[in-house]
């Protein structure tokens, strides 16, 4: 199991404010090791965020997205004490899933 | 103009290299059909526009990209796309001269501001683009990003 995610979620008037970061090391498949293998591509693939069972946001990642994936998205909605869950699946299939609740 | 043309032969070689050896199945297939494998491994706007499912993208100011002009490092380049188009559906990062051009895809769901911001390697300076789907057309704005210093560990 990878190490969690940090995600801030923040109530800002109507809108709610969700950053998250996430802890990966987004291998890109060009790199090439000490011996010049070329080290495969190891990467979060695909995100998803849902806020009281709702999807708020997907996301699809390539390898070009930086290691250690920051990413921030706001929507409509959302109540103080309300949770926001963010998972993520990498090309090994490994999935993460942690959670946040709007303050 | 020379060097122009070296670069173009040099990204050119790297890429049939890859080609190659995704064909040969060195590199791992996607384990997910959900995963836009074809936009993923395409190699311009054009093509990734093609593998999305759409055609030919509009320019539209109603995009905004926020990036630095200059980056330090390559490896990390903040970038944000606020499309002010109405029924926005999905935001999608393009650096043009990495090795794939699109970075991340962002679909957004109804409710959720058309505002998404992450940060993406960027091999060498080149121009960054934002493809919005907007009720089902694509629209498209770019900004060169200058880096000093590349990012995919060449």
């Amino acid at each position: 199991m990878a190490d969690p995610m940090r995600i801030r979620a923040q109530l800002k008037g109507d809108v709610t404010e969700v950053r998250v970061l996430m802890a990966h090391v987004m291998e890109t498949g060009q790199r090439k090791d000490s011996a010049g293998n070329v080290v495969p591509a190891f990467h979060i693939q695909e995100v998803t965020a849902t806020w009281n069972g709702k999807s708020v946001l997907t996301a699809q990642f390539g390898p070009a997205v930086s290691q250690n994936p920051v990413m921030n998205f706001s929507f409509k909605g959302g109540a103080k004490g309300d949770k926001v869950v963010v998972s993520w699946t990498d090309t090994k299939g490994d999935k993460r899933t942690d959670e946040a609740v709007i303050s | 103009m020379e060097k122009l043309r070296r670069l173009t032969i040099k990204a050119g070689s790297s890429f049939a290299v890859i080609a190659a050896a995704i064909s040969a199945g060195v590199l791992p297939a996607s384990a997910f059909a959900e995963w836009n494998k074809a936009a993923f491994d395409a190699k311009n706007m054009n093509d990734v526009l093609k593998a999305m499912g759409g055609g030919a993208a509009e320019k539209s100011g109603d995009i905004a990209i926020t990036a630095p002009d200059i980056a330090e490092n390559g490896a990390v380049v903040p970038i944000a796309v606020a499309s002010k188009l109405a029924n926005t559906q999905s935001i999608a990062i393009l650096v043009e001269k990495n090795p794939s051009s699109l970075a991340a895809q962002f679909d957004i769901p109804p409710g959720t501001e058309p505002n998404v911001g992450t940060r993406v390697k960027m091999g060498q300076s080149s121009n960054v683009h934002a493809v919005v789907k907007a009720g089902g057309k694509y629209y498209v704005a770019t900004k060169e990003i200058k880096v000093t210093l590349g990012g995919c560990g060449g």
